[in-house]
């Protein structure tokens, strides 16, 4: 309907500064980069660049950052390797010279920036939020055009605080009803990419809808949004409401006072108007999701952990059973096989999609409840995740289970820190990417939610969580 | 950034479907200074063995794909993170053009940005060219970007999209940066503006 608007539609009109043919050159109000941002720095010194407003480009120590406490207290000296000491070191020599907020090694509110940004209070309803990593997505749970560049476009928009865009189509997923017991936000974003596929996405905008995800916490809405780019997404967003204000009120760079309450009153006219009409919908019944595990080497290839390894022979599009064969080729798994009988020789907890304290509390239910009998690391997304476990003996839980309880930062999800999977090892994992060698060189990823993970901790293989019972 | 106009040269046929980032240019390259080593790390693991030698079997290994300038690659072709080295990967390789079904936004933006054309063609075409190209080994591809076409192996042409901006951008190998900076007046306007009408983001 004429003069309806989506969420999409509202931020993106407001940002809009010029066109030119079908490009538009959007404000930008927010951008977030990390240590991997070398090659935009590299640019603007050859270039001799200046950034426009080095206020609003925030700064995270997280991709390279140790995670191992005791290398985390030997100071960035301490590095071993020097190619990873010198990406620390990078990220602080350059925002030193450019006057650019860091929070780093030793900084109380250090953390991976997908997980300490809206911590913060970075990630505002209504703002252009860009990051220099895929998973920018994530701050679209907070009602925002939010997306990952690579480091040419993070270059221009540092410059120029702006970038140019083509205006993406837009997709309503819609998700409906409640989710069944031991069941996860997690799970839904699986069961979501599984059915649309790693390309289902590409060239839209997600708007998530529905009674399941209005009923989410920030934290749930957040692991939702994250994986949008799993989906191909140009960015994933969810309508800002009370949840939302009320995780936002009184955050160090959310609006204080009377701004709060202009922010609060212009925040509340950003949902999509109700006749407004998506390019794609898509609607998904919550009470159909149940826990979910991949199976190859993308995250579409996930399937309930009731299921069996899919028979590529099975598959009638050539194509598919090309791909099937060669993903549990490199998985190492046979058709038919129930995926409750695959075993993992490591179990990984944490990664920007599943590191905030309600997956430490999701997790840790499950953990007391046993003992991890093959290695199992929990690594939190920030240092305020760590302090707020502690505070709640999760940590205590963790030890006590065999579980390894480490420092904030990316760790094994993205395998840059040295911490990576030997070739061949198997890995439970709450992370967000399943790709080959994805957790280091002929490494094996199954993805799950945090539950899951050290339910697959306990049992050494892939398990239902459902299985153990509610607990006591 | 290089400006690409015509290109025709020899065509290698990568069959394999979403070819994600993480094959193009695996992680722990992400830390290599531009330029560099940039040829070898292209689909690093899948060319080399962990001691280093090569996998012959593969195809980019084999003669005469090493001097392949463009590539025919399968769909959701550079899917995953945002990270630039998968172009430059394929640019110190000496690719400069990937035609595929579909391609991750976030390469898709960042090719467009170092002077690697990104053509979309539909699944049929792009199935047809890589039979072709199989067929008749060291087969090549005519790409026109000028007339936004792509003559096959067996001379049928195939017109592509791109947008226009993308297109005079890459023809010139005009500067994103300094073509932005026309626009200073217009940013510095928006900027005033919003301002006044969202002073909540900037008290």
């Amino acid at each position: 309907m004429i003069g309806m608007r989506t969420l999409f539609d509202k931020i993106w009109d407001n940002h809009v500064v010029a066109r030119e043919e079908d490009e538009t050159l959007l404000y930008v109000d927010r951008c977030l980069i990390h240590e991997g941002s070398r090659h935009t720095f590299d640019t603007l010194h050859e270039r001799g660049l200046s950034i426009a407003h080095p206020d609003k480009v925030f700064a995270f120590s997280d991709h390279y950052i140790p995670t191992d406490p005791r290398a985390r207290a030997g100071g960035v000296a301490g590095i071993a390797d020097p190619e990873i000491r010198n990406m620390v070191e990078l990220l602080i020599r350059n925002t030193d010279a450019y006057g650019i907020a860091r929070f780093g090694w030793g900084d109380d509110r250090q953390g991976i920036l997908h997980v300490a940004g809206p911590e913060l209070g970075l990630s505002l309803p209504g703002i252009v939020l860009l990051g220099a990593d895929s998973h920018t997505s994530t701050h679209g749970a907070f009602g925002n055009l939010s997306f990952g560049i690579g480091a040419s476009e993070t270059t221009h928009v540092v410059a120029t605080q702006t970038i140019w865009q083509r205006r993406p189509g837009t997709l309503r997923i819609t998700i409906e009803g409640p989710l069944g017991f031991g069941v996860t936000a997690k799970d839904v974003i699986l069961a979501v990419i599984a059915r649309i596929g790693i390309g289902g996405a590409i060239g839209h905008a997600i708007e998530y809808a529905g009674s399941t995800v209005t009923r989410m916490s920030m934290n749930e809405r957040m692991t939702i949004c994250n994986m949008s780019i799993e989906a191909g997404a140009k960015a994933g967003m969810i309508a800002p409401d009370d949840t939302t204000y009320e995780f936002l009120a009184n955050r160090a760079f959310a609006p204080k006072d009377r701004a709060w309450d202009d922010a609060l009153r212009f925040w509340r006219t950003l949902p999509s108007d109700p006749q407004a009409s998506f390019g794609k919908e898509v609607a998904i019944d919550a009470a159909c999701v149940v826990p979910m595990v991949t199976w190859g080497t993308n995250p579409e290839q996930a399937l309930p952990i009731t299921s069996r390894v899919p028979d590529p022979g099975a598959e009638e599009d050539l194509d598919r059973r090309a791909e099937y064969g060669k993903a549990l080729s490199y998985m190492g798994l046979t058709p038919g096989m129930p995926l409750a009988d695959i075993a993992v020789d490591r179990v990984f907890i944490g990664s920007c999609t599943n590191s905030r304290i309600e997956d430490m509390r999701a997790a840790a239910a499950v953990a007391r409840r046993g003992r991890a009998v093959v290695p199992a690391w929990v690594v939190p997304g920030s240092q305020s995740v760590k302090r707020q476990a502690e505070a709640e003996g999760l940590d205590r839980i963790f030890t006590d289970a065999g579980f390894e309880w480490r420092a904030a930062g990316c760790s094994l999800c993205t395998a840059l820190n040295g911490d990576q999977l030997r070739p061949g090892e198997r890995c439970a994992s709450t992370s967000n990417r399943n790709f080959q060698g994805r957790q280091g060189p002929l490494g094996r990823t199954h993805l799950m939610s945090p539950a899951m993970a050290a339910a697959a901790a306990l049992r050494g293989r892939l398990t239902d969580v459902r299985a153990l019972g509610r607990s006591g | 950034m290089e400006p690409f106009a015509t290109l025709s040269g020899i065509a290698v046929p990568l069959e394999e479907a979403n070819l994600d980032t993480n094959q193009l240019c695996p992680t722990r390259f992400n830390k290599v200074p531009k330029a560099a080593r940039f040829a070898q790390i292209l689909l690093h693991d899948r060319r080399f063995n962990a001691d280093g030698s090569e996998k012959p079997e593969y195809i980019l290994n084999q003669e005469p794909y090493r001097r392949a300038v463009i590539a025919v690659a399968g769909r959701n072709f550079g899917v995953g993170s945002s990270r630039e080295t998968a172009v430059f990967g394929l640019i110190g390789f000496g690719i400069r053009c990937v035609i595929a079904p579909s391609f991750g936004d976030i390469f898709f933006g960042n090719a467009l940005r170092n002077g690697l054309l990104p053509v979309r063609l539909p699944g049929a075409t792009v199935a047809e060219l890589m039979r072709q190209l199989i067929g008749q080994r060291g087969a090549r591809l005519g790409i026109d970007l000028p007339n936004q076409t792509v003559t096959g192996p067996d001379g049928t042409i195939h017109r592509f999209e791109i947008a226009p901006l993308s297109k005079r951008r890459l023809l010139r190998g005009l500067d994103e940066i300094a073509h932005t900076r026309e626009y200073a007046g217009a940013i510095r306007r928006f900027e005033d503006d919003a301002k006044k009408s969202f002073p909540w983001l900037y008290s």
